[in-house]
């Protein structure tokens, strides 16, 4: 699978520590339910400015424990309602991880030093790269853990259990 | 080799022998969901085309979060969970009874040796009790309830150790924010902590309780403690439920160990806008604040206010602050209310809200104004996270807000015992 699309950074650099709290505030998960009015919301506490800056197929580029906080599934539902085809970061917090795939979300553990806003880039998952062409970079990339590899392949938890009629990993 | 609690608890669970890295299908013994999660994890039981829930026994939601609704969007969410909780047979905490991860414990869901999981990170907060509680997204928490399983990797464990006896005005809370500011927000990601040492050992579980809830915010999937006679004790005066309590294997082993001299240590604070970002009270000590809380499933329990209303006792919270208190659930209310903690509190200057989560997650009940300072016994300083992007949060323990309330700016507590 090929996915090609711009980095968009948060804040337009590289930033560990990126919070649940961030990608969607709590004043806003209680309240909206329709998720592609929460996904204008996105980041908003941390850049304003983000959502407007987001073409469709972006891909969300940060630092280390990305996704770290509060449990909520509004957040990656965020994300994926802002059309971010993936998330690439050095490493993510634990919940949140698992949320992506529940949700069908990619999240790519990559050595995201160096990327900047507006590169352009191509996720090779086969090849285990990133490649940035607009740098002529490649980045390797962390193979995905199985678990996360069949849940992805069915289009997340809710199809997974529809499929299959309960957990089959 | 030996196994670690994790490992014990999680193959007692899945029928198999396991060890840290294995995946595994295990059973769960209880779930929960509040209502910033619920409605969502509703959604995806119903996107499933399930009918049922698997054992609405072992399934409570507690509406804690936003409560009583300040707005119409809350109140449509609040009501999907309550039509829910009566179509399925589900326990449901309706607004005023309290914080999830206070009600899970004190009302008896929860024992030693349990498998638990929560559509809320702090689901780690039973840890302390000996229960192997992790917080989960909103679909697995459907899946769960569906199934009545879910599918974990099972950590690895990291085994902090808290050496000495406490310093007089020195806290859980402080014990808690030392450890993170040492190993960083992300310093236990996948892991589970195993946490014990004679200042725990010394302290009482509601104490621990503050230690296990903060796990999440240096990563960590668990936040385990042994069950001792205090525990066990706790736990029969709580449940009717029968415990089956787990210990580490003299041999079991863990990725890192981390021991903590608490003897030298001075009252905590966690500075805006990280958890991680942790200094001794003296170093920040006169900053203005304008706002204080003390309450959530960190602080919102008995001693906590008992302590705050210790040093509070005979003074007034400065004219230029507000000090917001929210019991972490209604028995605690009671309890209050009994032994004079409340009134007591309540003439030193401070106003009470609603059992609950209160101001903590920014939707209602104390928003602070932009450029304001506030001290809170919560869990989390991000920036927003009380409601405003403009606003600076400091995290300490109830002594150092109450005494901070005294003075208008952040105050070593010391100086009030």
């Amino acid at each position: 699978m090929n996915l090609t699309g711009k980095a968009k950074l948060p804040t337009k650099k590289i930033v560990n520590d990126i919070n649940t709290d961030y990608v969607i505030s709590g004043r806003y998960k209680f309240k909206i339910q329709d998720p592609v009015e929460l996904a204008k919301h996105v980041m908003e506490d941390l850049d304003p400015e983000f959502y407007s800056r987001l073409e469709k197929g972006d891909f969300l580029v940060a630092g280390t424990n990305f996704g770290c906080g509060s449990s909520r599934e509004q957040a990656p539902m965020a994300i994926k309602y802002a059309n971010i085809s993936a998330v690439i970061a050095k490493s993510f917090a634990r919940i949140f991880y698992r949320n992506c795939f529940n949700l069908g979300i990619l999240a790519i553990e990559a050595d995201t030093d160096g990327i900047k806003e507006g590169d352009e880039l191509e996720i090779d998952l086969n090849g285990g790269k990133i490649i940035n062409e607009t740098q002529n970079k490649e980045i390797k990339i962390a193979p995905l853990p199985p678990t996360m590899q069949t849940l992805l392949a069915d289009g997340g938890l809710v199809e997974h259990f529809k499929k299959h009629g309960g957990f089959k990993i | 080799m030996g196994k670690t609690i994790a490992e014990k608890i999680l193959s007692n669970h899945s029928g198999r022998d396991t060890k840290a890295g294995d995946i595994v299908i295990a059973d769960l013994d209880f779930m929960i969901g509040q209502d910033g999660t619920s409605g969502v994890a509703i959604d995806s039981f119903r996107k499933m085309e399930a009918k049922k829930v698997a054992d609405p026994s072992k399934i409570a939601i507690i509406i804690d979060h936003s409560s009583p609704s300040p707005n119409e969007g809350v109140s449509a969410i609040h009501k999907k969970i309550r039509e829910f909780c009566l179509e399925q047979g589900v326990k449901l905490y309706d607004v005023g009874c309290g914080v999830c991860h206070q009600i899970t414990p004190e009302q008896g869901l929860v024992v030693p040796g349990n498998l638990v999981i929560g559509a809320d990170s702090h689901t780690c907060t039973y840890g302390a009790i000996n229960v192997f509680s992790t917080g989960i997204g909103s679909t697995d928490l459907a899946a769960g309830m569906i199934s009545g399983k879910l599918w974990f990797k099972v950590p690895e464990t990291m085994k902090v150790n808290f050496n000495g006896q406490l310093p007089n005005g020195v806290y859980s809370k402080d014990l808690v924010l030392a450890f993170i500011g040492q190993i960083g927000a992300d310093g236990a990601t996948y892991l589970a902590l195993e946490i014990g040492g004679q200042a725990i050992n010394e302290m009482s579980v509601d104490a621990r309780f503050t230690i296990s809830n903060m796990a999440i915010e240096c990563g960590a999937k668990a936040g385990l403690m042994e069950a001792d006679n205090k525990v066990m004790e706790w736990v029969i005066t709580h449940s009717k439920k029968k415990p089956n309590p787990q210990v580490a294997d003299k041999d079991a082993a863990y990725k890192q160990v981390v021991e903590i001299d608490v003897t030298k240590l001075e009252p905590q604070i966690a500075k805006p806008h990280t958890v991680d970002n942790v200094c001794g009270v003296t170093e920040v000590a006169g900053t203005p604040v304008q706002q204080g809380f003390i309450g959530t499933c960190t602080n919102g329990r008995l001693e906590d206010f008992q302590v705050a209303a210790k040093i509070l006792r005979g003074k007034k919270v400065k004219d230029s602050c507000r000090l917001i208190i929210a019991p972490a659930s209604k028995d605690i209310l009671m309890a209050m209310i009994k032994d004079g903690t409340y009134q007591s509190l309540l003439e030193s200057g401070a106003l009470a809200v609603t059992p609950g989560c209160g101001p903590c997650v920014g939707t209602h009940n104390g928003v602070p104004s932009d450029g304001e300072n506030v001290i809170s016994t919560a869990n989390r300083n991000f920036l927003g996270r009380m409601g405003n992007r403009n606003a600076f949060i400091y995290l300490g323990s109830p002594a150092t807000v109450a005494a901070s309330m005294i003075e208008g700016q952040i105050t070593d507590p010391r100086k009030y015992l």
